[in-house]
């Protein structure tokens, strides 16, 4: 009981903090998507960290460490070299998208290159990429309330409640609310990680030495990279490619348009990598489970983290663990939720079926899209099949694709051209939908190479025809003469 | 120059190091070796984003620098 009250509580805190972030400010396009690109270090700090502490790396960074055990090392290291390339990559990403009043990720596109047709495929992407990683949320705040209320309320009936709660401030205060709510998120998740990830250890093995050697002993092998499969050469990949991944999430560009200056983003590439170590606590929680909690097996690996909780606190902290868990997904949710409509209704919308709409319309109908885009969600959650879970591994890999666009664009004399960004990225997805429904590796596709290159991450194929096809289109592109590169501007 | 070498070093430190501290003895901090390299390069990475951050000219101009708006 007492556990259900805190986890009503913070809901509806979570509620009132949403929809009160609008105070003050009148809810045009700039503000509702980017909050008036007014943010201040701090909050662009929690928006852009909000992208590492989901649900995701709550329950499934623990899940990980319990169900496989080293390669969830290679969490900790993408971040760090993600935020390293965010100190270059980021100022001019900002100031190009001031400058020209951009709102989403798509309408960098669609301006840097001087096409809408690009935009349209960037946001089509973009949102192909983050239902499923809306609906991954919603599916963790069902699996945490149910476990933490004792089964007092059901997953069904928390997808729906959690659904609502962020479709409201959502469409109330748009990233405004997202940003609020991500001070409590984050508060709340730094002390409890932090509590957990150190006493667990300390109350059930005596110390962290201790919990590894009690680990190593048994079951070898278990804290290493395995010679094959998830091996040193999946980490060196995977770490790679989701460090070039990281930026292209369409909410987590949108986010960087929130700054008020370019500063913060160099401020914060300081920070954020140390800030990451939080990580490191929430693996020691996944550890503390291996041998304390054994059995679980698929995809329940993830409630690790609340298996051994239920079986170690009273129920008044298994709320407060819960209550955290769930801004773990509303935070993250509402980010998701802002971008995808805004990538709806500015670049699709706008893009392709209305070129001439105003702000205003914009703004109405990406308001008006937050309710559908949820409820979309709310179905795959409860009635989702395969599908949804071959779109969710696909997810980071689709994103991945738009890097090499992003990173031409930005160079001093961009020779990429519209047509060879649109085939390349198009092909990329291609070949990502195909290896992942075929559940293809490199070992397979290559068996001649040695057997350290065969764990190479599929994903790095799929980058590699994007840029080849990339490459190859744009050089025969090629526009005659000096006007044409020349973008019109409004 | 300087700043980017700088910036490749937790590159090279994570992703070409693993393979030679793919091991579990000796633990350092109670954590496993291979753990507490990673660890100790997040670490390392904040604090040459430190350091560049003091050294890179562009953080001392006003932050509405004179970048002058393209096209």
């Amino acid at each position: 009981m007492s556990a259900l009250v805190i986890i009503a509580a913070i809901t509806l805190f979570a509620l009132y903090l949403g929809v009160r972030a609008r105070r003050g400010h009148d809810m045009s396009l700039e503000q509702w998507t980017v909050g008036g690109r007014s943010f201040g270090t701090a909050f662009v700090f929690l928006l852009m960290a909000g992208e590492i502490y989901t649900t995701f790396t709550f329950l499934g960074g623990s899940g990980f460490a319990y169900g496989k055990g080293a390669p969830v090392y290679y969490i900790l290291a993408y971040g760090t070299l993600a935020y390293i390339l965010s100190y270059w990559m980021l100022p001019p990403i900002w100031r190009y998208a001031k400058n020209h009043h951009l709102v989403s990720q798509p309408h960098f596109f669609s301006r840097k290159y001087d096409s809408p047709a690009l935009g349209t495929l960037v946001a089509l992407v973009g949102v192909a990429a983050l239902i499923p990683y809306l609906v991954l949320q919603l599916k963790g705040l069902g699996i945490i309330v149910a476990t933490a209320s004792y089964g007092a309320i059901s997953s069904t009936a928390a997808i729906w409640i959690g659904a609502a709660v962020v479709t409201s401030y959502v469409t109330i205060s748009g990233v405004r609310g997202s940003a609020w709510n991500s001070v409590v998120k984050d508060t709340l998740i730094l002390a409890i990680v932090l509590f957990l990830g150190i006493y667990l250890p300390l109350h059930y093995y005596g110390g962290f030495g201790e919990m590894f050697h009690a680990i190593d002993a048994a079951r070898p092998g278990f804290l290493t990279f395995p010679a094959k499969g998830s091996s040193v050469t999946w980490f060196q990949s995977t770490v790679l490619l989701t460090a070039l991944g990281f930026f292209m999430w369409p909410h987590t560009f949108g986010s960087i348009f929130t700054a008020k200056d370019e500063r913060i983003f160099r401020r914060n590439a300081m920070v954020l990598p140390l800030y990451q170590l939080i990580l490191l606590f929430v693996f020691f929680v996944g550890f503390a489970a291996t041998l304390k909690v054994p059995g679980l097996k698929g995809g329940d690996i993830d409630l690790s983290l609340f298996r051994l909780s239920l079986q170690t606190f009273d129920p008044w902290f298994v709320g407060v663990i819960g209550a955290a868990g769930i801004l773990t997904a509303l935070v993250p949710g509402s980010m998701i939720l802002t971008s995808a409509s805004t990538l709806l209704a500015n670049d699709v919308y706008r893009g392709m079926v209305s070129r001439k709409a105003s702000d205003a319309t914009v703004a109405k109908l990406a308001r008006f899209l937050v309710p559908v885009v949820a409820l979309v969600a709310v179905g795959f959650t409860l009635h989702g099949g395969e599908t949804i879970v071959a779109l969710l591994l696909m997810g980071y890999s689709f994103v991945t694709q738009l890097f090499p666009a992003v990173i031409c664009s930005l160079l001093p004399h961009n020779r990429a051209t519209k047509y060879g960004a649109f085939c390349g990225i198009l092909a990329g997805v291609a070949v990502v939908t195909l290896t992942t429904t075929m559940h293809l590796s490199i070992g397979q596709l290559m068996p001649f190479l040695p057997d350290a290159l065969k764990d190479v991450n599929i994903g790095f194929l799929a980058l590699a025809v994007n840029v080849i096809v990339f490459a190859v289109v744009s050089a025969v592109t090629q526009p005659r003469s000096v006007e044409q590169t020349h973008a019109p501007v409004h | 120059m300087l700043l980017r070498v700088l910036a490749a070093l937790p590159f090279i430190g994570i992703l070409l190091g693993v393979p030679f501290v793919n091991r579990v003895e000796p633990l350092v901090l109670g954590m496993p070796f291979v753990l507490a390299w990673i660890v100790m390069w997040v670490v390392l990475s904040s604090i040459i984003m430190a350091i560049i951050y003091r050294l890179d000219p562009s953080n001392r101009q006003l932050a509405t620098d004179a970048e002058e708006v393209r096209s």
